[in-house]
């Protein structure tokens, strides 16, 4: 994006992108990827309600709708959602607190090639004709006995991918821990940021349970275990208890850094500093631990006893308490402020009543007796889409238009943002809202059609005719992207005008070394109480202009993942075929080779010399 | 950071593990590895328990009957050993004293591949009387579990010697005193998840 880069053949260009340690190059492209999926995931939607438009319909055959409502969900969470946020948190965190880069680039590059080979795998089934059709749950009873390679994509292509989120999370991690700029203390610390922090740490602790459970799903289809293998001694409980102990905090992880995204964009459209700063962070880390603590009220009907559903059901309520602080943080933020409508604060304003609206299905869903009737019903599809669309799309909406103009240079045009909010953010409710209802009269979920006379016909077709909207909302967006592209205006360092931490001081986009100067910060909003002081450039430096020390770019990563990805297709084909087995240690074989290079040489990075620093502030007009 | 700058034991730094930004990172990172590491390992752990005996085609393949103490507790005084070794070496590389810190690092790399060549005994022994992975439920917990920790083993030595090699001919620095630290805290963790294997998997098993 820079003016460099245009300089440069074709082949440098994507050899520059394919070998990038910066972040937020590498923000960019989880931000693409993560969009290339979610168009993906939307389309695949559509064909689900187009499916249940009518009585029935047989546009799409019954196995192929459990293939695409697998593909839909799996794509969703692991290939669309969490990207995009990564792809935010990669390109805002570090500036956020004053860093040139996070603390280790390279992870962060191997982490970004793990995501997009993962989804590469797991969307590969749909050419490969074996596609996924156990559920984005794969809950193992139906898991193990699913004929063809499809839940093997499922397994080995979250393997990869979710080896790379954990990597990116342990990354995120250390980079607020140690990389903080001079006075950024922790409760000094944006929302967003700190969002992340607890998303990653989230992270941490949830994916490993994963990588263990997908590994038990490989072995028993691939190698002969027996875990889930009833008849063997195995049991398919042990599958539900490990996906839930990840897949609960997962939730959480989508939804923490939506909630930053939310507590950044109102105080800067409201003008008034974030209500409640202390008590948001303490609800922040109150949820993330809580977040723990309930995944069996995803198992309440499994007969674990009253007990522990009792146990459950008070864990998962007592959620309420930390996110109605945040609520009410975000209505006082509000409240006497000198809003601005803008599309970010538009999708602000939409999210909280929708996301109470979820949140408080999820009460009742917390009751175990309620959640005997309402489960696997339309209920349970409306709940979650409404916290997850109408927490983590709208939050995932605000932020990529607030921060476009810093990842990009470039501003998106606002009518054109209105036009997407509008229509789908009202094509989000008609599509959902009918759906509780639906729960109510008795559709279950996850049902290929269903018959004329039950009175579920006009609901469904509300349904289906607000996800249309919602796709036209999405094609709205998509061209006020390729638009504002190519008319491409440049843009201030705080397009916005009212942007209160840091990144809003520096260049749209930034010099790949961030800040010339580590800042100064002295106190929350940073750039908001210099502005008040009268220093224009928000910044206060930390240090005199000097040698900046950057990473080198890498390939390594790149290969790395390429072994992993070879390796899954031999595993998949080893009973079958001759060179699975070949090909399975190859591919290893060549991971850990490129593993060994990268510990053998030495990578000390490069200097960006003091003189350079001086050149490219004065050409931005920058002080000094 | 230039790696030709000279120490003397004087000069070499208190910390040298974390003495740098990235080495700071490095240290860091490598805590949290660790912790996501043991909740890996702790749910290995619960399957394992949720699976014991579980599926066995016959009685001489429950864990009271099929573990071996005597091997497993020259396995277990090999790593505890190796562990220790690790430490001596990590003594003389914040003395700046090159030399002993490999000698030490090898002695602890084989004492490793000792333990490491015990277990596939162990696992080649087991296979034999039958007690192979497809075996039953159990077997599978069994061998996860304890294969995932051999596993961690082996990527240990290989890292182990890579460095020593790596490293022969131009002594220690600021660069990679933190590699090998990390190595070393990565063993001291493996150990303690043996500690753990050797316990509930072994002991709780021949107890019953």
């Amino acid at each position: 994006m820079s003016s460099v880069a245009q300089k440069r053949s074709f082949g440098a260009t994507v050899w520059d992108w394919m070998t990038t340690v910066d972040h937020k190059k590498i923000g960019i492209l989880y931000l693409l990827g993560g969009l290339f999926f979610f168009v993906l995931g939307g389309i695949e939607a559509l064909i689900i309600r187009l499916q249940l438009l009518k009585p029935n319909n047989d546009l799409v055959s019954a196995g192929l709708f459990n293939e695409l409502i697998t593909m839909h969900g799996t794509t969703m969470i692991f290939l669309a959602a969490m990207p995009i946020l990564f792809g935010l948190m990669n390109a805002i965190m570090p500036l956020q607190i004053g860093a040139r880069d996070v603390a280790f680039p390279f992870i962060n590059s191997l982490g970004l090639w793990m995501f997009i080979f993962g989804g590469i795998f797991l969307n590969l089934s749909w050419f490969f004709g074996q596609v996924p059709d156990a559920g984005w749950t794969s809950y193992t009873s139906l898991a193990i006995t699913s004929e063809g390679h499809g839940i093997d994509f499922y397994a080995i292509g979250l393997q990869i991918a979710g080896g790379g989120t954990l990597m990116a999370g342990i990354n995120f991690l250390v980079t607020i821990i140690n990389m903080r700029a001079p006075g950024m203390t922790y409760m000094r610390m944006p929302l967003f940021t700190w969002t992340t922090f607890v998303a990653s740490a989230l992270i941490l602790f949830a994916f490993p349970p994963l990588t263990i459970g997908l590994f038990m799903l490989t072995f028993d289809r691939l190698f002969g275990g027996n875990f889930f293998d009833h008849t063997m001694g195995g049991n398919t409980i042990i599958w539900e208890h490990i996906f839930w102990i990840f897949g609960h905090p997962e939730v959480y992880i989508l939804i923490l850094p939506a909630f930053g995204i939310f507590s950044e964009v109102f105080p800067i459209f409201a003008r008034k500093r974030l209500f409640g700063y202390a008590s948001m962070v303490f609800a922040t880390v109150l949820i993330g631990f809580l977040g723990f603590m309930v995944w069996a009220h995803h198992m309440f009907t499994v007969g674990l006893g009253p007990t522990a559903n009792a146990i459950f059901a008070v864990a998962t309520m007592a959620i309420a308490v930390p996110t109605g602080v945040k609520i009410f943080n975000w209505l006082l933020t509000i409240w006497g402020g000198s809003i601005k409508v803008t599309v970010p604060m538009l999708y602000a304003l939409g999210f909280i009543p929708s996301f109470v609206m979820g949140g408080v299905t999820g009460i009742m869903q917390g009751a175990a007796p309620l959640d005997y009737q309402l489960h696997d019903s339309y209920f349970i599809v409306a709940h979650f889409h409404y916290v997850i669309v109408g927490g983590v799309v709208l939050g995932i909406f605000s932020g990529m238009t607030l921060w476009w103009p810093k990842m990009f240079g470039v501003m998106l045009s606002e009518t054109l943002g209105k036009w997407t909010f509008w229509f789908f953010f009202i094509g989000f409710h008609l599509t959902f809202l009918i759906q509780h209802w639906l729960g109510f009269w008795g559709m279950p979920r996850r049902v290929w059609t269903y018959m004329d006379g039950q009175g579920w016909n006009s609901a469904n077709f509300i349904s289906t005719i607000g996800a249309m909207l919602m796709g036209i909302g999405v094609i709205i967006f998509l061209i006020n992207v390729i638009k504002s592209h190519v008319q491409k205006k440049p843009v201030p360092n705080d397009p916005w005008g009212d942007g209160r931490t840091l990144e809003w001081a520096i260049p749209s986009p930034p010099p790949f070394y961030n800040f010339a100067q580590t800042p100064l910060v002295r106190g929350l909003d940073s750039v908001w109480i210099e502005k008040q002081e009268g220093n224009e450039s928000g910044l206060t430096p930390a240090e005199p202009v000097q040698d900046i020390h950057m990473p080198n770019g890498s390939i390594i990563p790149f290969l790395m993942t390429l072994g992993i990805f070879v390796a899954g297709f031999g595993a998949m084909y080893r009973l079958e075929t001759s060179w699975g087995l070949p090909v399975l240690v190859l591919g290893l074989f060549f991971t850990f080779a490129t593993m060994s290079a990268r510990s053998l040489k030495d990578d000390l990075g490069f200097y960006v010399k003091k003189e350079q620093v001086l050149k490219d502030l004065k050409e931005k007009g920058g002080k000094i | 950071m230039d790696l030709n700058k000279k120490f003397t034991p004087e000069t070499w730094p208190a910390n040298p593990e974390r003495a740098t930004l990235e080495a700071k990172n490095k240290f860091v990172g490598f805590w949290l590895f660790i912790a996501g590491e043991v909740i890996l390992f702790s749910t290995l752990f619960g399957v394992y328990i949720a699976l014991k005996d579980k599926g066995i085609s016959g009685p001489e393949f429950s864990a009271q009957e099929l573990y071996e103490l005597p091997l497993v507790f020259v396995m277990t005084m090999l790593l505890l050993t190796s562990s220790l070794t690790s430490v001596f070496a990590m003594y003389h590389m914040k003395n700046y004293n090159f030399k002993k810190m490999q000698i030490w690092l090898s002695v602890t790399a084989f004492l490793g591949l000792g333990f490491l060549m015990l277990e596939v005994y162990e696992f080649a022994h087991y296979a034999q009387l039958g007690f192979t992975y497809n075996n039953s439920a159990f077997s599978s917990a069994f061998f996860t579990l304890v294969g995932t920790h051999g596993f961690h083993v082996a990527i240990g030595l290989v890292w182990i010697t890579l460095l020593i090699f790596r490293n022969a001919k131009r002594g220690l620095n600021l660069y990679n005193a933190t590699k090998y630290y990390t190595f070393s805290l990565y063993w001291h963790f493996i150990d303690v998840v043996w500690v753990f294997i050797f316990t509930v998997v072994y002991l709780m098993g021949v107890v019953g």
